[in-house]
């Protein structure tokens, strides 16, 4: 039984053609089938030849149309103001800010797995990097819309920024709404230069596969020239190395950050010293679910299985359960500190949070975020994709809710009762809702259909790997 | 609006067993929130805008208000574009004593319901734009009502009717004035027989001496009286107890123990504002004074006065008599009261009461309401004879009003002799009695039997519309006139502006019928009358020195000594009774809107009614014992049967009120008024008939199947446990024997405890601070629409509300306390508090809302980006947020009403009060180009300038003895959640009762 | 196959990456120019009016006092705009029937105000007031120029926020001694800061108000 970094112990299994872990499950991070030359055929061939092109029509179209509604409702929200919303006093943050935490989360994934698993040396993430890394990028534009948005003057959101302007005057930067502006935006680059570094020697891979003379002049112009020498790698691979440190501290400080929104305010339930941490905990946990949600059936339509292995799935699906204890830990100190600090205001946060009108929420939150998930615990549950999907999507969907619950819940019983009140999302909350999961989707769906979603090099490796007899 | 199936009951017996077993401050606002079950919840769903509003975008019927928006949604932008070039238009000829830029203050009057209140109006440029009492005159002292405050908005209504209408054809005044000469000459010719004139009450000398030369031209024209909301029973109560028609002026200022038999003498007496001042005078405790007078009302329907009771009973408004004549028998007097049946609670209630008036004879008052017999009111004057109040605590006069009458039968005749016809012309000035007559005099349809009516009026009313003449009416703040106070105080009317709708005044209508050549308008009219008073050489002085002042001092009425007609009284008490167990119907004007003549105003529709909360509708108030026996709650549509009428109205479960009574609002379900007022509220004057002008029994009440969703600015929840530190009171007895008592209640951090070194700012110059004393606050709304008019606020429409985004900057928490049937009521202002650390400021992103060097938190409206995080920083809530394009850009007459020294804001930024900014740096620059500091007492805010009760003193906390120094270091004062260390500089006095420990405050039982 | 992309591509690349970065913050640089440019600020623009009136021949030639029609200056926030009658208190006598005139005479005949075009402007959330800055000892021409020197007048400053807070943050920059107040032609004498330092504690600004000129609440409401 010989191992290397990085990958689990491999026993022979007499009864099964390929080596499994101590689990039993196939311990292939990459399958048996897969050679250079059918790796590259295989993820190229999707951009160039566009397979299942049905499926990817009816699925744009839907995203396309959720993605238009998201555009009437924003021209509408300009045209008439924020007051198109549920929101009111007290409750002034409503379904905007909740989506913005919501998308940031989702787009914690990627570079997590790209950057943090890359310094871990996890190499079954290399199969599903490129795809969560786009999946980040797409997540945060999402999420940087809301703040826009929810401004009662958004035209006049560029105050947010520092900039020498007529009337010498700075944002403030003790707000915690300017951290985020810096946290989001530095985020979202360094993002999109990791990811773009990855896509760059695969858009040169399908360059040279392409057909057409268009299709080599546009892979052509975004691989920048890549020729694939020596040079080329070593800087290419220092670079992504960098950036990859560069990223890590990212991943917990832009979380980190948004909590702020909420940590700095001194009303009960926002006020917690608990929140970065979290807060960056259900953000993984809410950014692996979506990334099952995504990619399990992609793999099944573009047959992909022999390069997302069971064994990536059941990874994932273990990263999702020790996320979600995390959260549930959160839970369950939030409510410790309120009985234990004595606080009047924060114990009634805490009941009402329960039994109060907003209670049944509360109630789904915990059966999606905290019961559900649990059958993670069973390896079948982890190793089955159709099981594991919609246990992600019961995450995904309780994590909405969670942030629902902090921003909403906790505002409308504050400190004064004379000013309690209740929020009701209109209409245009829930448009814009699912408009920008529209958004999110179109995205995806561009994506998967021009950009190869898997990385065609570092699958290559894995296979020298094992030739190598390394894995 | 309507929720598809009835809510489930709620179960008010577990209510008020918890509530009366309630340990300890037990707060709660409503029904509902105080039953924490499932009905609890399904009410807070009710909260929601209503069934069909998950789908409402909040565009609203009343959506007028705020559509401007639409082409302007952009015009934040002009702060940074290129700016449009502006035109600007100096005069032709500039007025003497106009500096543009500068106020210019005039002293006029107010009038309502006949009687005057001398004003001050502030015009900018030419226009009035603000409108606060004369502190001199004896009727405001300076306090303003908020009807007074509101009126600059009726000035400026676009509503008012424009044009004179003949037969429903608009006219001409020439026209008008051919029609007059014709019917001079025809009732010449018949000595006037024909000729009738109805008018309100009317106290103006001028119109008197003119109606009264009127009536000696035409020896049988008859002139007839009628305010909806009468004061007959006072005047027959006084005919009944001197056999001659006086007033009764108190003196609240000089009592120690006052009885109000349902007299809302705070909020609805003609006195009210100086009322007001004198009670919360003898009622409020500092400078060492320990001593405060005791209220007791008994009333049906809880009203402002009754929530400022010590000891308040909830009777039915026929049962009220009975209690007077116990107490009278009590002092002796055959009140014929033995029959009554004998209620151990009550008969204990009563001894305890009268116990404490006999302690304070010659210091008390016993005073009854409109809506009591006059029984009851000659009851109180024997009464108050026998206590030996007459003379110390009140006096009488001759009333201040022409030819009173009793105005239902003076009414009662009128349209008996238009349905025979005998009358040919009808002048109606003012009034709208098609509206507001008696249901069964039938008004309506006895008017178009007369061949001429011609009607006075601001609006193209109901009754407009029934007149063959409609002749608009020039507001009080347009035309000249006077008119007497209550004390009979004569008080001058000024404009300020030429009617802006070419209105006409009564004056001339009735100068013209004298064929006056050449049409003396209303100046001269005025004029000549009192030069014709005061002849002389020195008239002209005199007449400037009055109209400068706005009335003529030492004019009030003398005291008069009426000879007290026991026997009669006596005589009177053997014979009729009223009465009785069963249902009873009260009917109340409505805080808001009057008798409906304020119904077209939005501020008045707007701001939350007293005690009740609500906004924009009225309500068939019931009490929780007969809703559960009904099974009905809030919201309920209910049929009101009586006499043969019937009348449909939602239900407010309204605590405090007496178990059988059933309690309804005039002045809604307007058919012709303006935009504001159209559809709001149901007419209750459709179940007024002139046998129950106030209250009658025998109503039956059925719950239909419907629902209509009221809207209030606070439905629910209670103030929680007392660690809550928001609503601090006790009793006069605690703070006798401790004046710490509030301090020591409190927990808050002391500004060294803290574990940072903060160099906090040390304020040198001035540092604005407020006291709110809640022990005098009477929750009378007055300083809520001061604000909104000094600082052009929004009315945002009945929706909006709904959806919690009411714009006003102050706010009036009303908490209740204790049993369910006769809870303690308690009235909490609330502006922003100017937080010395604001939690608001360090999250705003764009430094919108910052500190400035005298304390103020500063809303800077120009850079507010509308990202909301202060107000979800901000524990008191007081930030309101422009969530649509509330402010009115579009109406143009609304343009010169806005106050030019206050931004008008724009959709999507935050607002709130920064304690009238604009005044304090009005003061500091005039004080700056004196080189002197700004003196104490120079700013008043706009709220404290208009608290009848002195609740709100405002000031610099660095000027040694400045009064908010003083009170800032009173035993009682206390901060609002004051251990978050938001330090704010508006703190509270806490509330103090003076209850009568002979009593204890039970529920009781009645009947 | 041929090659799709020839050498010079190479160049191309490098071309467009320093490109890009000349566009981004050229395109910043032209905004923030406009933004400061005559265009926006109108400052030096003169603006067509009803009646040709002279600031030059009147208060350069005719030497009248500013206060001579802006009579408010000194005790309002509004310094004043001339009644027509002002007008007509001289040219009832000369100019009589210059055609120049003819709108003067008439809003005299008509009583229609003239409707002057607003040169100096700032915004409504900007609360200015004239008498507290003349009675401070600041200048008319500080902030309206050499007004004698303009045929037509014309905006002298931006009135931009920073341009009102140069002399917020140090007023012993610009201001003047009392009797200097109405000279338009008033240059400042090369001590100035320390003449200003001695004429704020004359005008008896405090250090307190000092502080407070940089409050928001000085000019927004």
């Amino acid at each position: 039984m010989e191992t290397i970094q990085g990958s689990e112990p491999r026993l022979p299994a007499p009864d099964k053609p390929y080596p499994v872990t101590v689990l039993g499950y196939p311990a292939e991070m990459i399958g048996p089938t897969a050679t250079y030359a059918k790796v590259s055929e295989q993820v190229a061939g999707i951009p160039l030849k566009h397979p299942n092109p049905k499926f990817w029509f009816i699925g744009f179209t839907i995203a396309f149309s959720l993605f238009l509604m998201l555009c009437g409702a924003v021209s509408y929200l300009i045209y008439r103001g924020v007051g198109i919303w549920g929101i009111n006093i007290p409750v002034a943050w409503g379904f905007a800010i909740t989506n913005f935490v919501w998308w940031i989360g989702i787009g914690h994934a990627g570079t997590f797995i790209s950057a943090i698993l890359l310094l871990l040396h996890q190499k079954w993430r290399t199969t599903i990097n490129r795809f969560t890394e786009a999946m980040t990028l797409f997540a945060v534009m999402c999420a940087g819309l809301f703040p826009l948005l929810h401004l009662g003057r958004p035209w006049v959101f560029f105050w947010l920024l520092p900039y020498p302007d007529t009337m010498s005057l700075w944002p403030q930067f003790r707000s915690p709404l300017v951290w985020d502006v810096f946290a989001v935006s530095t985020y979202f680059l360094v993002s999109l230069m990791f990811w773009y570094l990855g896509v760059m020697p695969d858009l040169a891979t399908v360059r040279d596969k392409a057909k057409t003379k268009w299709k080599k002049i546009i892979y052509g112009m975004c691989c920048m020239g890549w020729r694939g020498s020596a040079v080329h790698w070593q800087r290419h691979q220092t670079a992504y190395l960098l950036l990859g440190g560069l990223a890590t501290p990212l991943v917990l400080s832009v979380h980190s950050v948004v909590s702020f929104d909420f940590s700095v305010a001194q009303l009960p339930g926002w006020h917690s010293t608990l929140f970065p941490p979290y807060f960056v905990a259900g953000a993984i946990y809410s950014g692996f679910a979506m990334v099952l949600n995504l990619l399990i059936p992609i793999r099944r339509i573009y047959g992909l299985q022999n390069l997302i292995t069971t064994r990536t799935l059941n990874n994932m699906a273990c990263v999702t359960l020790a996320t979600c204890w995390m959260v549930v830990y959160g839970y369950i100190m939030e409510a410790f500190t309120a009985w234990y600090s004595g606080d009047p205001f924060e114990k009634h946060m805490m009941w009402d949070r329960a039994f109060g009108a907003y209670g049944w929420v509360f109630w789904i939150l915990m059966l999606l975020n905290c019961v559900i998930p649990q059958l993670l615990w069973s390896r079948r549950v982890r190793t089955h994709d159709i099981a594991l999907f919609f246990v992600a999507l019961s995450a995904n969907i309780g994590m909405w809710i969670e942030r629902f619950v902090i921003v909403v819940q906790s505002l409308h019983n504050d400190f004064v009762p004379s000013s309690w009140a209740m929020y009701i999302p209109t209409k245009w909350d829930w448009i814009t809702l699912f408009g920008s999961i529209g958004l999110f989707l179109m995205l995806q769906f561009l994506f998967i259909r021009y950009v190869p979603m898997i990385s065609i090099s570092e699958s290559r490796e894995l296979i020298a790997q094992r030739k190598e007899g390394q894995l | 609006m309507k929720t598809p199936d009835p809510a489930p009951r709620l179960d008010l017996a577990a209510i008020r067993a918890r509530l009366n077993g309630a340990r300890g401050q037990q707060y709660w606002r409503s029904l509902d929130e105080i039953s924490e079950t499932p009905e609890f919840k399904e009410m807070l769903q009710r909260e929601f805008p209503n069934g069909a509003s998950e789908w409402d975008d909040g565009v609203s019927r009343r959506s007028f208000l705020k559509m401007a928006a639409a082409s302007l949604a952009l015009a934040g932008l002009t702060a940074c574009t290129k700016q449009p070039v502006r035109e600007i238009l100096p005069y032709v000829k500039q007025p003497e004593e106009l500096v543009p830029g500068e106020p210019l203050f005039y002293a006029t009057s107010m009038p309502l319901g006949g009687y005057a209140t001398g004003v001050l109006a502030k015009s900018r440029e030419g226009h009035p734009i603000k409108v606060d009492g004369n502190p001199e005159h004896p009727a405001s002292r300076g306090a303003s009502s908020i009807w007074m405050q509101a009126s600059i908005l009726d000035l400026y209504d676009p509503d008012r009717s424009q044009a004179f209408t003949h037969d429903g054809e608009i006219s001409t005044w020439s026209d008008f004035i051919a029609e007059l000469n014709e019917i001079a000459r025809e009732q010449q010719t018949q000595h006037g027989a024909g000729l009738r004139f109805l008018t309100e009450t009317i106290t103006s000398p001028t119109l008197a001496a003119q109606l009264d030369a009127l009536l000696k031209k035409f020896p049988q024209a008859k002139l007839h009286q009628f305010d909806a909301i009468s004061r007959d029973n006072v005047r027959e109560g006084a005919r009944v107890a001197f056999g001659e028609l006086v007033e009764t002026q108190h003196r609240f200022d000089k009592a120690a123990v006052i009885l109000s038999l349902e007299s809302d003498f705070l909020y609805t007496h003609p006195q009210r504002l100086r009322y007001t001042r004198d009670f919360t005078d003898g009622r409020r405790v500092s400078g060492g004074k320990q001593e405060m007078n005791r209220l007791y009302v008994i009333e049906s329907t809880p009203s402002v006065t009754g929530a400022m009771a010590d000891h308040r009973l909830p009777l039915g408004s026929g049962e009220i008599e009975k209690v007077a004549r116990r107490i009278a028998s009590r002092f002796g007097i055959a009140a014929n009261s033995a029959s009554d049946t004998q209620d151990p609670q009550l008969e204990s209630w009563v001894s305890a009461v009268v116990g404490d008036l006999e302690k304070n004879r010659g210091k008390s008052i016993i005073i009854a309401g409109e809506s009591q017999p006059p029984m009851v009111h000659a009851l109180c004057h024997l009464l108050n004879d026998k206590l030996g109040n007459v003379g110390n605590t009140l006096f009488y006069t001759e009333p201040a009003e022409f030819r009173p009458t009793n105005q239902l039968e003076s009414l009662r005749e009128l349209v008996q002799e238009m349905n025979s016809g005998a009358v040919q012309t009808l002048f109606i000035l003012g009034g709208n009695p098609v509206f507001s007559a008696p249901v069964d005099f039938d008004f309506p349809a006895a008017l178009p039997k007369v061949k001429r009516s011609i009607y006075l009026a601001t609006d193209f009313d109901e009754t407009a519309a029934l007149c063959t003449w409609h002749i608009p009416q020039a507001h009080y703040l347009e035309s000249w006139g006077d008119g007497k106070s209550f004390d009979g105080t004569v008080t001058l009317q000024q404009p300020l502006i030429e009617p802006l709708y070419g209105g006409k005044t009564a004056f001339e209508i009735l100068g013209i019928l004298f064929r006056q050549q050449p049409i003396r308008d209303d100046y001269e009219n005025v004029r000549e009358y009192w030069q014709s008073q005061k002849p002389g050489p020195d008239f002209k002085t005199q007449w400037r020195r009055a109209v400068h002042d706005g009335f003529i001092a030492g004019t009030a009425l003398p005291e008069k000594k009426p000879g007290l007609k026991t026997e009669a009284i006596t005589a009177a008490l053997n014979s009729n009774k009223s009465g009785g167990a069963e249902l009873e119907l009260v009917f109340r004007p409505d805080p808001s809107v009057w008798d409906g003549r304020f119904a077209n105003n939005g501020w008045l529709q707007e701001c939350a009614r007293p005690v009740t909360k609500l906004t924009w509708d009225n309500a068939v108030l019931v009490s929780p014992a007969l809703a559960q026996r009904n099974q009905l709650t809030t919201d309920d549509v209910v049929e009101l049967e009586f006499n043969g009428r019937k009348l449909r109205g939602p239900v407010w479960v309204q605590p405090g009120q007496a178990e059988n009574t059933v309690a309804l609002q005039l002045g809604y379900g307007r058919s012709r008024v303006g935009r504001v007022g159209r559809g709001v509220g149901f007419n209750s004057y459709l179940l007024r008939d002139s046998q129950s002008l106030w209250r009658s029994a025998g109503l039956k009440i059925t719950r239909l199947n419907d629902r209509q969703h009221l809207v209030a600015t606070q439905t629910h929840h209670n103030l929680h446990s007392p660690e809550r530190q928001i609503y601090r009171e006790g009793s006069l007895e605690e703070f006798r024997s401790d004046t710490q008592f509030v301090k020591k209640s409190l927990d808050q951090p002391a500004n060294e405890d803290t574990l940072y070194n903060t160099d906090e700012y040390k304020y040198e110059g001035y540092k604005w601070g407020m006291s709110i004393d809640l022990t005098t606050c009477i929750g009378c709304n007055a300083c809520l629409l001061a604000c909104n008019a000094e600082n052009n606020i929004p009315v945002v429409g009945k929706e909006q509300v709904n959806k919690n985004r009411e714009m006003y900057w102050i706010r009036i928490d009303t908490y209740y306390k204790g049993p369910l049937d006769n809870p303690e009521f308690s009235h909490m202002p609330v502006p922003c508090m100017q937080c010395e650390h604001a939690p608001c400021e360090l999250v705003c992103p764009v430094e919108a809302t910052v500190h400035d060097h005298e304390g103020l938190n500063l809303q800077i409206y120009n850079r507010c980006v509308g990202t909301r995080f202060c107000s979800n920083n901000c524990p008191y809530k007081v930030r309101r947020f422009n969530f649509l394009w509330y402010a009115d850009y579009k109406t143009p007459s609304f343009k010169p009403m806005y106050n030019p020294d206050v931004t008008v804001r724009w959709r999507g930024v935050m607002e709130k009060c920064t304690y009238c900014i604009q005044r304090i740096s009005r003061a500091r620059i005039t004080a700056e180009k004196e080189n002197r500091l700004i003196r104490e007492g120079e700013i008043q805010t706009a709220c404290q300038q208009a608290c009848p009760a002195s609740a709100i003193v405002f000031g610099d906390l660095n000027t040694p003895g400045s009064k908010v120094a003083a009170l800032k270091t009173n035993p009682l004062d206390y901060a609002m959640l004051g251990e978050l260390n938001t330090r704010p500089r508006t703190t509270y006095l806490a509330k103090l009762r003076n209850p009568n420990s002979e009593i204890e405050n039970k529920p009781t039982a009645s009947s | 196959m041929a090659q799709i992309f020839r050498k010079s591509s190479n160049s191309f690349a490098r071309a467009s990456l320093v490109g890009g970065f000349v566009f981004f913050f050229g395109f910043f640089g032209i905004v923030y120019a406009v933004y400061r440019s005559p265009y926006t600020t109108d400052v030096n623009v003169p603006l067509a009016q009803p009646a040709p009136f002279s600031h030059q021949h009147h208060v350069g030639g005719l030497g009248l006092d500013c206060r001579y029609c802006h009579t408010s200056v000194e005790n309002s926030a509004f310094a004043g705009l001339p009644p027509t009658e002002t007008c007509m208190t001289c040219h009832s006598q000369v100019w009589k029937n210059a055609p120049v005139l003819a709108p003067v005479r008439e809003s005299l005949a008509t009583g229609l105000p003239i409707a002057w075009k607003r040169v100096n402007l700032v915004p409504d959330f900007v609360f200015f007031n004239h008498s507290i800055h003349v009675q401070k000892g600041v200048g008319c021409s500080t902030c309206h120029g050499a007004v004698d020197r303009m045929p037509i007048t014309w905006r002298a400053h931006s009135l931009y926020m920073r341009w009102c807070l140069d002399c917020h943050e140090a007023p012993q920059k610009f201001l003047r001694p009392r009797d200097q107040i109405f000279n338009v032609e008033w240059q400042a004498p090369p001590d100035q800061l320390a003449r200003g330092q001695k004429l704020i504690a004359e005008y008896h600004i405090s250090t307190n108000r000092l502080e407070q000129l940089r409050d928001c609440s000085m000019c927004h409401r």
